[in-house]
Order: structure tokens, then C-alpha cells, then sequence
């Protein structure tokens, strides 16, 4: 028997805001545990929330970025739980008018396109966070609960796990472009829950979801819907039936384990939030939002290739972050060469990032830097040899490389009235050079070249030297 | 609206609270004595009327991205049952979605 996957996707990711939600409580990473949290976040009697203007627009960027129709009319919910991640019982989320609806976001896979749907995104807040000991208790820290989260909800219209990988990078590169969030897994930026079910083919009906939480992977979301489809089939064909339950993936053994039975949906008793009023989203605030939309990764791609000839591998590497294809395109902004450009990023300034630890943001080196080097070995006032030494010390100590050159004397040598007599000079005083250079060893050339290149301390113009050597041993 | 005894367990459950066998009786006679005086509003016609979210005359407020350090850990910790090295000490619970 054929099986049908129906497989569908919840992806939260972290708004890149500096304060929360709903309350003026700093969003930082690393903080002492508490310490940015406040009398708002905990829900205390009295307090009024207030909605965060950044949320929203960092959303609707989101939101335009996948052609989703943005309510002009939303407000805020409580969904109702007790648990130690929230002082409040409650969270505070769009259940009834979410930001955005229908929506979509283009994937190709085995070399065909499709649309996957969106069918809602909403803004919310995140719980905090629990460590759980091994003595019998765990331990809150509640600086992360407020921080502001865009849930988006696919359709389910995924059909196998190579379109759901697909899916999820699409979508990551989507928001990551925007700016809105740092789509990081590992930092949980991030976060994939996704479920999946199957159906005999042919049949309309659809199967019972099995739903996988917290994935902290794309290959890992591969590998759990790749075996879950396999597992649910085994299930059906021995004349089981598959259960309403929440999975977990294990790394180990490449296997998804049961972890809980779920029957009927949790009671989670949701109703309009009363502090917070509703909230109308005006089409001048979207065309403003929009006018400020930085350009996608797609777009950014068809320049590369099609306009600068870029390779697409130079292209991709150069749009594995928005901050690297940023800096690029202020390089190539700043008059420089887009080909070199691309080089110098992606061999020598990555190198440098991957050697020291460090992103774009912490180096002292800047677009207009690397460009003004660029034309320097454009122009021919440097060689690329001695380029990397001044890429050295402006990426170290973000030197000016035009002024560096100058102070250190470093232009390169291309003028043939005085590189003329150190050829004939070094010519004369090599008779085996030349000799083997007539037996047909063209190894002799460079050595020659080397010698000039001690001589000037590496400023010579290796182009102009060759062609010096080559015209000077054709007349011996 | 029929409130049930179940209905009170399920509910008292959601809500963590403990309610004493021999008060069920009590406290399901009372919940359906509030549901149904508000239920009586159920019997006002709203058709065509849209419906409220917030009774108070107020619309889009928003406030700007500034972080505000108020430094309040030590006041707001006076409200945790225990504490150890600034985090708040709590029986563990694994699911939270497994009592729903």
C-alpha cells in the first residue's frame, strides 16, 4: 500500500527588539538570572501592559516578506496554563486576530517549484526558562519570559521531509533577510515543532498527527519525519492505528520516542486580554514598513550572479548571513570590484572570522577599508602579495590602507626605468639561468623573478618584471 | 448552562487548586448558581452587534523600543517560596501540558 505524508510546520523565532513585549524590561542574553524581569512581566495587580511598537513592526515585516495579508484589526489573548515558566499563569498571544493570514513562501525541491502556504502569524511572549536539577527541583530564571516571539503557522501542505527542509530554510532566509530576527537554532532565535501524518493514497481524509517539538536541527527535523513516516506505515499495515501524541526525536538512535498521549485538546480557556487594548494597523504604517523592507536574499542572489557574475557558490557563501551579503554590498558600494570583493570575503575576511572566533560586527575592519584596498590592487598601486599584508594590519587595527601603503612605502614598483637595469643586472650575473632558459626551462624565469623581488623587497610588479625578463632573454 | 461535578474536578484541575471532597457539592451548586445569573446575558439580542474585546474607550497603544533597567530582582524575589543563586527553587515538573 502507497502512503500519503501531510506534514506541517510551527516555527517560533525571537524578535530582534531591545526591550520585551510588554514591558520595558531589557532583552539581553548572558544576564544574571531575574535580574531583567519586572513587576509587568510577573503579572503583579495593578500593573498595565504595553505593547512594544518594535514587535509589531518587526511582524509585519515578516508578514510582507511572505505575502500575507495583514488584519487591520488585531488584539491580544490569554492562553491560560500554570507552570513555574510564567508567574503570570498565563500567556499573553493572538488566538482570535492574529497579525497575518494566508501567506505563502516559494521552495523548489527535486528540481521543482511549489508554493507552501502560511496560514497564520502572531505576535506573542516567551515563557522563561527552567533548569532542571537532578535533586528534585528546578530552577527559573524569568529574564527570558516577555521576550517577544512571532509564531508562524504553516499549512499543512508539505508532503515529504526533503520539501519540509526546504520549507524551514526558505522560511529562515525569508525572516533572517528581513532583520527581524537572528534565526539562530542553537541560540533558540529559532524554534521548529512540526507534525506529520499519513494517509493511504487515495484516500481524502486525513490521518491521525503525530506532533515533534523543540527540534534542534534542520537534518534533525528531516531525520524524525523520514523515520516517523516509516514508523506510522509499519503501524497501519500491521492493522494498528496510529495515536494523537507528541514525539521526541533522539539523536542517538535516529529514532522518535513516545513521550506523551495527547486525547483532545489542551483546555487552555482563552479570552481577549483586558489590559491591553485592540490594536488597528493602518495601511500608511504598512506602506511605510514596507518602503523600509531590505531587499531579500533572492533579489540579492540575481545581482550577485546575473549582474556582477558572481558564481552561485561565491553568491551563496556571501548570503549564509544578512551581515556578510551587507558588508559586501557596501564594499561594492564603496567602488570596489564585486568579483575581488567576493573573493576577499569569502577566502580571507571569513578565514580571519573563523580563525579569531569573532562575527562582522566585532572587527574593526569596514566596507569602505576593504573596498579602498581592493583599489588599490585594481589600480596596480599594490600586488596582491602585498595586499595581504596590509589586510592584515586593516582588518587588525582598521588602518586606512590607501594611507598605510604610503607610510610604509609599500607601492608597488611597476616603473620599467628603474626595474630595467636590476633585470639586466641580475640577467648578467645568472649565464645558468639563461642557459637553461634556452634549453627550454621555464623554471629559470621565475627564479629570476624571485631574485628581483629580494631585491625590492617584494614591491615589484610581478607582471611588468615578467614581461622585462622575457623581452631581456630574448636578446641574449 | 449545566455545571457538573465533573465540570468542577476538571476545572479545579486546570486551575491547580485542591477542593475537598465533601465541598464539591457546595462549590458545584454555587458555580451554577454564578454561571447561569451571568448566562442571563446571553438572552439580549446581539445580532448584527460586534463584538467587544475591551470595554475600555482606548485604541492602538503603543510604546517606543527603550529597555528600562529597574533593577527590582531582590523585591520581586520576596515573592518566591525559595531561592538558590538568584533562581527561583521549584518542584520539578517536566511536562507542563501533561495535567491538560
Amino acid at each position: 500500500m502507497n502512503f500519503k505524508s501531510t506534514i506541517g510546520f510551527e516555527v517560533h523565532f525571537e524578535l530582534k527588539t531591545k526591550s520585551k513585549i510588554f514591558s520595558p524590561s531589557p532583552v539581553s542574553y548572558g544576564a544574571k538570572p531575574n535580574t531583567e524581569t519586572n513587576v509587568i512581566d510577573w503579572g503583579m495587580p495593578g500593573v498595565l501592559p504595553y505593547v512594544n511598537k518594535d514587535v509589531y513592526r518587526l511582524g509585519i515585516m515578516v508578514a510582507l516578506a511572505t505575502h500575507s495579508h495583514i488584519l487591520p484589526t488585531t488584539h491580544f489573548d490569554r492562553k491560560n496554563y500554570y507552570y513555574p515558566d510564567s508567574p503570570k499563569a498565563y500567556q499573553i498571544t493572538q488566538f482570535f486576530q492574529p497579525l497575518a493570514r494566508d501567506g505563502y513562501v516559494e521552495i523548489e525541491v527535486h528540481g521543482k517549484k511549489k508554493r507552501i502556504g502560511i496560514h497564520e502569524m502572531h505576535i506573542e511572549e516567551d515563557a522563561g526558562k527552567n533548569t532542571h536539577g537532578t535533586n528534585g527541583f528546578s530552577y527559573v530564571d524569568l529574564n527570558r519570559q516577555g521576550v517577544p516571539l512571532l509564531e508562524v503557522v504553516s499549512e499543512p501542505e508539505i508532503s515529504d521531509p526533503d520539501e519540509g527542509y526546504a520549507y524551514l530554510e526558505k522560511l529562515r532566509k525569508i525572516v533572517q533577510f528581513t532583520g527581524a530576527s537572528d534565526v539562530k537554532m542553537e541560540e533558540g532565535s529559532m524554534r521548529v515543532d512540526t507534525n506529520i501524518s499519513i494517509r493511504p493514497a487515495g484516500q481524502k481524509e486525513l490521518g491521525t498527527k503525530v506532533e515533534m517539538k523543540n527540534l534542534n536541527s534542520f537534518e534533525h527535523v528531516r531525520k524524525s519525519l523520514a523515520y516517523e513516516e516509516k514508523r506510522q506505515a509499519q503501524v497501519l499495515l500491521s492493522g494498528g492505528r496510529v495515536q494523537i501524541s507528541t514525539r521526541r526525536f533522539d539523536e542517538a538512535t535516529g529514532k522518535t520516542v513516545l513521550e506523551r498521549v495527547k486525547e483532545g485538546d489542551a483546555d487552555y480557556r482563552y479570552f481577549p486580554e483586558p489590559d491591553i487594548a485592540p490594536d488597528h494597523i493602518s495601511d500608511e504604517w504598512i506602506e511605510e514598513i514596507k518602503s523600509s523592507l531590505p531587499r531579500s536574499a533572492e533579489e540579492r542572489y540575481n545581482q550577485y550572479v546575473n549582474e556582477f557574475g558572481l558564481k552561485e557558490y561565491d553568491a551563496n557563501v556571501l548570503l549564509q548571513t544578512k551581515e556578510s551579503s551587507d558588508f559586501f554590498d557596501k564594499t561594492v558600494a564603496a567602488g570596489a570590484d564585486p568579483q575581488l570583493a567576493a573573493n576577499w570575503m569569502n577566502t580571507q575576511v571569513n578565514g580571519y572570522l573563523n580563525d579569531n572566533r569573532v562575527e562582522l560586527a566585532d572587527i574593526k575592519l569596514t566596507p569602505e577599508n576593504l573596498a579602498a584596498m581592493i583599489k588599490l590592487i585594481k589600480d596596480g598601486t599594490i600586488s596582491s602579495k602585498i595586499a595581504k599584508k596590509v589586510f592584515a594590519e586593516t582588518i587588525a587595527n582598521g588602518t586606512d590602507p590607501k594611507k598605510y601603503v604610503e607610510d610604509q612605502g609599500m607601492v608597488q614598483l611597476s616603473d620599467t626605468s628603474v626595474l630595467e637595469p636590476m633585470v639586466k643586472e641580475v640577467v648578467d650575473n645568472n649565464p645558468q639561468s639563461v642557459e637553461d632558459f634556452k634549453n627550454g626551462k621555464d623554471r629559470a624565469i621565475g627564479f629570476l623573478v624571485g631574485q628581483i623581488m629580494k631585491q625590492t623587497r617584494g614591491k615589484a610588479n610581478p607582471k611588468v618584471i615578467n614581461q622585462l625578463l622575457n623581452d631581456e632573454l630574448q636578446k641574449r | 448552562m449545566e455545571i457538573t461535578e465533573e465540570t468542577i474536578k476538571h476545572v479545579a484541575g486546570l486551575s491547580r487548586l485542591e477542593i475537598d471532597e465533601k465541598e464539591i457539592g457546595k462549590v458545584t451548586e454555587q458555580m451554577s448558581s454564578i454561571i447561569n445569573m451571568a448566562d442571563q446575558l446571553s438572552e439580549v439580542d446581539t445580532e448584527g452587534v460586534e463584538e467587544t474585546v475591551q470595554v475600555v474607550d482606548r485604541d492602538t497603544v503603543f510604546r517606543e523600543d527603550k529597555p528600562e533597567h529597574w533593577e527590582t530582582r531582590e523585591e520581586l524575589m520576596k515573592n518566591v517560596p525559595e531561592q538558590a543563586n538568584g533562581f527561583i527553587k521549584v518542584p520539578v515538573i517536566i511536562n507542563k501540558d501533561e495535567d491538560e
